[in-house]
């Protein structure tokens, strides 16, 4: 008689983890370390959503998160199929209510979507009858990533209560800081979001969500007290669009440098959704840093995703 | 409302334990190749307690694993709420030994099945045999028993309950529940 979890009904969606509460992301975690034992066999595959089909819709790039769920995916013995945008029906104008209406015609179980436009997997889910999943969508929401990270700190450290997070970098446009800020608050964390200004923006307008939580400007003086430093990756053109007088300048006040590192300590985790931009938010030497587990979260993200996947369809 | 009727003693489960532990040497000519795997949960406590009594015997530590066969299900969607996957966890390399699956209760077969195919996918034994500390009849599938702790007729209506207390209950027994 295989014991269930009794508290929650079955989840539909996985849109962010606003939705989630502390014990279901426990129960998560905790089904992911057996998936991860899954990954670690010499046949790293297990029929538990056998005749499933996923869908992987993807109109904005990706390369981890969309091989990830696929291999997820097939992990778990569900069909998936992978759609992109480019070279589709949305060339020729189709709406993305249609392409949904189009892929549950053809017998979809769950989509994963990525899209630039926030918000656009509730649009999805309302016009859906299977289960929609979260891959991203603009600076809104990335809850897979959220979640890996979570795991990532908990294998690591032991536990995610109590410990001292520092996310660090373009925060204001990130949809992994947003994700993490519900994901690591409801786990007991204590979170610190650290920037320049014009990429991190008031206090007061992360402290109406999430009033816990510290903000601070000066990473030199939030730097030792933290657990784990989670890097955000600088996007290039936020310098064009006048947000920053120069990537060197950034780079010397908020950049992930030796000279830090070393002040850091060898137990501190330092953390990156990727793609990194190596020079800019983070030297070589601390992304390659025997405390950088950022190929273990990449690695950590598919027995996470395989967590969530047979949570909504299992 | 339910009544419920002890049917094993922690003294029975000790010697029913015992018993299988004996026939399982004696069956395969020794424990040179035994693996010894429990089925999440109840199987595992079980499986370490046969080990126990082979290592009080024979003076031989018997390899001991745990499967959980969750992701094996045949009724996932019949089950209600999420089942929670726990972890295999087997150090031994299977292939080319004999695996004695251990589990509480032999009922439909559909967990025995399922642990068949979960086995399989782990390596390729040269014999995967099974031990119960109950078998309740009404199977569903071809599987039978190796070892058999206790035989118990029953109706489909009644459920077989093992208590263990490594399984965080109060004292060792087997209970049937009748429905009234």
């Amino acid at each position: 008689m295989a014991p269930s979890s009794t508290e929650h009904p079955r989840r539909r969606h996985a849109i962010d983890l606003d939705d989630f509460s502390s014990t279901e992301i426990e129960e998560i975690l905790t089904t992911a370390e057996s998936m991860k034992e899954v990954l670690s066999r010499e046949i790293k595959q297990v029929p538990a959503l056998r005749g499933r089909t996923i869908v992987n819709m993807f109109y904005e790039d990706s390369t981890r998160t969309r091989i990830s769920f696929e291999l997820a995916a097939r992990a778990l013995s569900a069909n998936i199929v992978n759609f992109s945008a480019r070279g589709s029906s949305v060339e020729k104008g189709e709406s993305l209510v249609d392409t949904v209406r189009t892929l549950q015609a053809l017998g979809a179980d769950i989509v994963v979507i990525r899209h630039s436009q926030a918000g656009a997997p509730y649009l999805v889910a309302r016009h859906f009858r299977g289960s929609v999943i979260n891959a991203g969508d603009g600076r809104h929401a990335h809850p897979t990533q959220a979640l890996l990270d979570l795991f990532t700190i908990r294998e690591r450290l032991g536990q995610i209560h109590g410990v001292h997070v520092l996310i660090l970098g373009d925060i204001i446009h990130s949809r992994v800081a947003r994700s993490n800020l519900w994901g690591l608050t409801r786990m007991g964390a204590r979170v610190t979001l650290c920037g320049p200004a014009t990429l991190l923006g008031p206090p007061a307008y992360w402290t109406a969500t999430w009033p816990e939580v510290r903000v601070s400007y000066h990473l030199d003086e939030v730097l030792s007290s933290a657990d784990v430093v989670m890097a955000l990756r600088l996007q290039k053109e936020r310098q064009q669009a006048g947000l920053l007088p120069s990537l060197r300048e950034y780079t010397r006040l908020y950049g992930l440098n030796p000279e830090r590192l070393a002040r850091l300590g060898e137990r501190v985790l330092i953390m990156h959704p990727g793609p990194m931009n190596e020079g800019v938010e983070i030297s070589p030497e601390a992304a390659t840093a025997p405390n950088a587990v950022i190929e273990e979260q990449v690695t950590n993200g598919v027995a996470v995703r395989m967590a969530l996947l047979y949570r909504l369809a299992g | 409302m339910s009544e419920q009727k002890q049917i094993m003693t922690a003294d029975e489960i000790r010697r029913a334990l015992v018993r299988i532990a004996h026939e399982i040497d004696e069956r395969n000519g020794g424990l040179a190749d035994v693996v010894l795997v429990g089925i999440r949960r109840r199987g595992a406590p079980l499986a370490e307690r046969i080990a126990a009594a082979i290592a009080d015997f024979e003076g031989l530590r018997v390899p001991v694993g745990y499967l959980d066969i969750t992701l094996y299900r045949d009724d996932l969607k019949l089950r209600g709420p999420v089942p929670l996957v726990r972890k295999t966890d087997i150090q031994t390399d299977i292939t080319g030994k004999v695996v004695v699956l251990v589990d509480d209760v032999l009922y439909t077969g559909r967990t025995v099945r399922a642990a068949l195919d979960a086995l399989t996918d782990l390596g390729r034994p040269d014999r995967i045999q099974l031990a119960v500390l109950v078998d309740r009849g009404h199977r569903e599938l071809p599987i039978r028993a190796d070892f058999v702790g206790k035989n118990v007729p029953t109706a489909r209506a009644e459920r077989i309950e093992v208590h263990l207390r490594e399984a965080g209950d109060e004292a060792d027994e087997v209970v049937i529940v009748r429905p009234r």
